[in-house]
Formats: C-alpha cells, sequence, structure tokens
C-alpha cells in the first residue's frame, strides 16, 4: 500500500509520460483540465495507467469527479485501502 | 422407419477477398468549415482526432448510390460478375429506412437479382460483422462468391453544432467480394458485442418520439418543448461519450486484435498492414502501443483526410492502401472494427 506522497510521485510520472509535464509541476492542488491542460483522452489514457500502476479500479462515472490531482491521489488511496 | 437421407452443400477449405472498391464522395469539409458551427479551431481538431478533412455526399446521393459505386469498382477487380454473387451483405447504418433494405435493391442495381441480400447493423464494426458472414457463407457453400459492403452516409444524422462525435463523422463506402480461394485467405473471425454499454455511442431519440413529436403528443410536448414538426431539433443524430469509448476502443479492443492474430496462429512480427476502425487518430496510435506493432507494419491513417466513415472506414482503408502500395497486394493485414452497440470484429485476411 502506497502513501499518498508515493501516489503523487507515481502519478506526476504517468502524468509526464502522456503529456511531456514536468513531474513537479503535478501537485494536489491542480487541476487537470484547469492548470495542467489535459483533455477527456489523455486523462483516460492516465486512468488506464494509473489503474495499472496502483492495482486499483477507477470506473468510466467516477473519472468526472476527479478534478484535481489531489482528488486522483486520495480516490486511489481510498481505493487501496 | 428410417429417413431419407439428404444431401448438404460442400464444404469450402479456403476462402479470401478477391477484389476491393471504394467511394469518396466529393463535397470536403475542412477543419476551417467546422470552426464555423462549433467554438474550435483546425490545431485543436487535428491534435485531438488527427481529422484534417473528411468527405460528405450531396443529398442527392445516397447509401445506396454510394455502394454501388464502391461495389461495381470491387466486382471489376475481383474479376468476377455481379450475376455470379450468392448473397450481398450492406453493413449499415444510415439507409434511411427501416425497410426496404439497401441490399435488394443494390443487388438489383448490380444485376444479381435473385441473390440473397440483407443489410447488416453493426456500426463501425458492420464491415468486419460482414466479413464474418461472407467468409462463413463461402466456408460453408452457400454461396460461392458474396459481396460484402460497408457505406454510411452518417452526416444525414449528425447535428453540426454538437461536439461529442459530428465533427468527426464523413460519408463514404468500401466493398469487397469474398470467394473461395486455393490458401487461407481469411482468418478466424473474433467478434462479439457488450449491449451493456449501449448508450456510450447513441441516437438521440428514437424514431417514435419524432412521430409523437410531429404530432404534438410526445413526452417532451408535456414538457413544454417545441414540437414543431420539421424543427432540425426533432431529428434523431449521433452522440458519444468519448472519453468512455476510447477507454474501451483501446484496451479492450487491442486485447481483441491480439485474439485474432492467435486465432490466425501468426504474430505482429507476421503483419504488414493494421486496418483498424478509423475512429480516432489517438485510438490507433494507443493500439499500435498496447499491441506492440513492430515499425514495418503500415497502419492505415485514412481518418487524416476521410473522417470517421463508420462501417465504410476499413476497406476505405484498405482500398487506399492498395493504391499507394500496391505491393501490398497478397501480404497479411489485421483488421479491426469496434463501435455503437457496442460491437466489434477482428480477423486476419490476406489482402487481395
Amino acid at each position: 500500500m502506497a502513501s499518498n506522497e508515493e501516489i503523487l510521485t507515481g502519478l506526476a510520472e504517468i502524468v509526464n509520460e502522456e503529456t511531456g509535464l514536468a513531474p513537479e509541476s503535478v501537485e494536489m492542488d491542480k487541476s487537470f483540465t484547469d492548470d495542467l491542460d489535459i483533455d477527456s483522452i489523455s486523462m483516460m489514457t492516465i486512468v488506464v495507467n494509473a489503474e495499472e500502476k496502483f492495482g486499483v479500479r477507477i470506473p468510466d462515472e467516477e473519472v468526472k469527479n476527479l478534478k484535481t490531482v489531489g482528488d486522483a491521489v486520495n480516490f486511489i488511496s481510498g481505493a487501496q485501502a | 422407419m428410417s429417413i431419407t437421407a439428404i444431401k448438404q452443400a460442400p464444404l469450402r477449405e479456403h476462402t479470401r477477398i478477391l477484389g476491393v472498391g471504394a467511394y469518396r464522395p466529393e463535397i470536403i469539409v475542412t477543419n476551417d468549415d467546422v470552426c464555423q458551427w462549433i467554438d474550435s479551431s483546425d490545431e485543436w481538431i487535428r491534435q485531438r482526432t488527427g481529422i484534417v478533412t473528411r468527405h460528405r455526399a450531396p443529398r442527392e446521393v445516397s447509401v445506396i448510390d454510394m455502394a454501388e459505386a464502391a461495389s461495381r469498382e470491387a466486382l471489376a477487380s475481383a474479376g468476377i460478375d455481379a450475376s455470379q454473387l450468392g448473397a450481398v451483405l450492406v453493413s449499415t447504418v444510415t439507409h434511411p429506412y427501416a425497410t426496404p433494405s439497401a441490399a435488394a435493391q443494390l443487388a438489383d442495381r448490380l444485376g444479381a437479382t435473385p441473390a440473397p441480400a440483407y443489410d447488416i447493423s453493426a456500426a463501425c464494426a458492420g464491415y468486419c460483422y460482414g466479413i464474418a458472414q461472407g467468409d462463413a457463407l463461402v466456408h460453408a457453400g452457400t454461396a460461392e462468391y458474396v459481396l460484402v459492403v460497408g457505406v454510411e452516409k452518417l452526416s444525414d444524422f449528425i447535428d453540426n453544432s454538437e461536439r461529442t462525435i459530428s465533427f468527426l463523422l464523413g460519408d463514404g463506402a468500401g466493398a469487397v467480394v469474398i470467394g473461395p480461394g486455393d490458401t487461407a485467405g481469411i482468418g478466424p473471425s473474433v467478434w462479439g458485442s457488450d449491449g451493456s454499454k449501449h448508450e456510450a455511442i447513441r441516437m438521440t431519440r428514437s424514431l417514435l418520439d419524432v412521430r409523437d413529436y410531429s404530432m404534438g403528443v410526445g413526452p417532451d410536448a408535456e414538457s413544454g418543448e417545441s414540437t414543431d414538426a420539421g424543427s432540425e431539433s426533432l431529428w434523431p443524430t449521433m452522440r458519444q461519450d468519448g472519453p468512455t469509448v476510447f477507454r474501451w476502443a483501446v484496451w479492450e479492443m487491442a486485447k481483441v486484435a491480439q485474439q485474432a492474430l492467435d486465432a490466425a496462429g501468426i504474430t505482429a512480427e507476421d503483419l504488414a498492414v493494421f486496418l483498424p476502425h478509423q475512429a480516432n487518430i489517438r485510438i490507433i496510435d494507443e493500439m499500435v502501443k498496447q499491441l506492440k506493432l513492430p515499425d514495418h507494419v503500415h497502419v492505415a491513417r485514412d481518418i487524416v483526410d476521410a473522417g470517421n466513415t463508420s462501417a465504410a472506414s476499413i476497406p476505405l482503408a484498405m482500398h487506399r492502401v492498395l493504391q499507394e502500395q500496391p505491393a501490398l497486394s497478397g501480404k497479411l493485414a489485421l483488421q479491426i472494427g469496434f463501435g455503437a452497440g457496442l460491437v466489434f470484429g477482428a480477423q486476419v485476411v490476406v489482402l487481395p
């Protein structure tokens, strides 16, 4: 089970791979769409890679609730518990 | 008392695609045209979808007209006369009559009467469904030659002002002739459906709603919405949940594509061409990644010029590949269609 910090680091790597954004720009309070300019298709790729990396299931209907990086970290953390 | 034995049709061991034809309608819709209808830009559309232009047919050109043009070329390239056809299959979701079928009229126009003819409703998987059936009919000895057409006039079922799917879609037709072969030319079909996701790609309303609207008695009439007959808003048009479709199309369909390779007894290394349904360049690129296709495999990206033409996209892409690189004739291609239903179908084929 990963800590929130580890999840954030892992998520930042996934975001970096998909978008080229610097991992340090992926911070808890950043909005995926407004701050990081990640579109819905890239978001789905990030979600699927995060599922694989953290061994969790993130249903389609949940994805639209993941507005910020923190939302995603908290969801993954909760799903791992 | 014993019953008299009956004969069964003799089985044929091998089938193959003998020829391919295409029809691309004349009107070209650019991204700048699209941006008159939705708030977007050429760059945004290219980046998100890969599409630069899409073809659309004028009002007077029907699904049957487009199917006829593609079919004539496919028959000529196969060297088969229409009178030899044992079945005519038309995959379409945009023939604007529930009945009679487009296929029966197409067969008649081509001179294939009285060949059995029917439409297949499997959206973007329609062409691969047609190949599955055509292959089976020839295999089983039910028909010697089968015409399989994928044709769509999607421009009749879009709303230019919405931004989930309409700007992706184009019109067109592709056709192939399947017949007996000396060697194996069509691998086993891997096909299926998942109706639990029927809302992922859908029409805005049923024809019954249109009827009720036009009579002013529909449920929307009660809610006070306009019931003006003939208003564009009454007409059923397509919508999709893009991210849901993207996830399914890439990660679920990559598995199906792999199953088609396994069923044919080959690996990605053996392929010369990948012919995925032309839905979105990002689906295509991600699928190539998931399938770990080697660099030598030519990946069809007809979507750049043709947009998403649903059932027509794979035969159109096949036609283009063979026009641009005739040396690929006789080589192995993996084709996979997937779409509204949800439905999917995939096969490895020897290119005609």
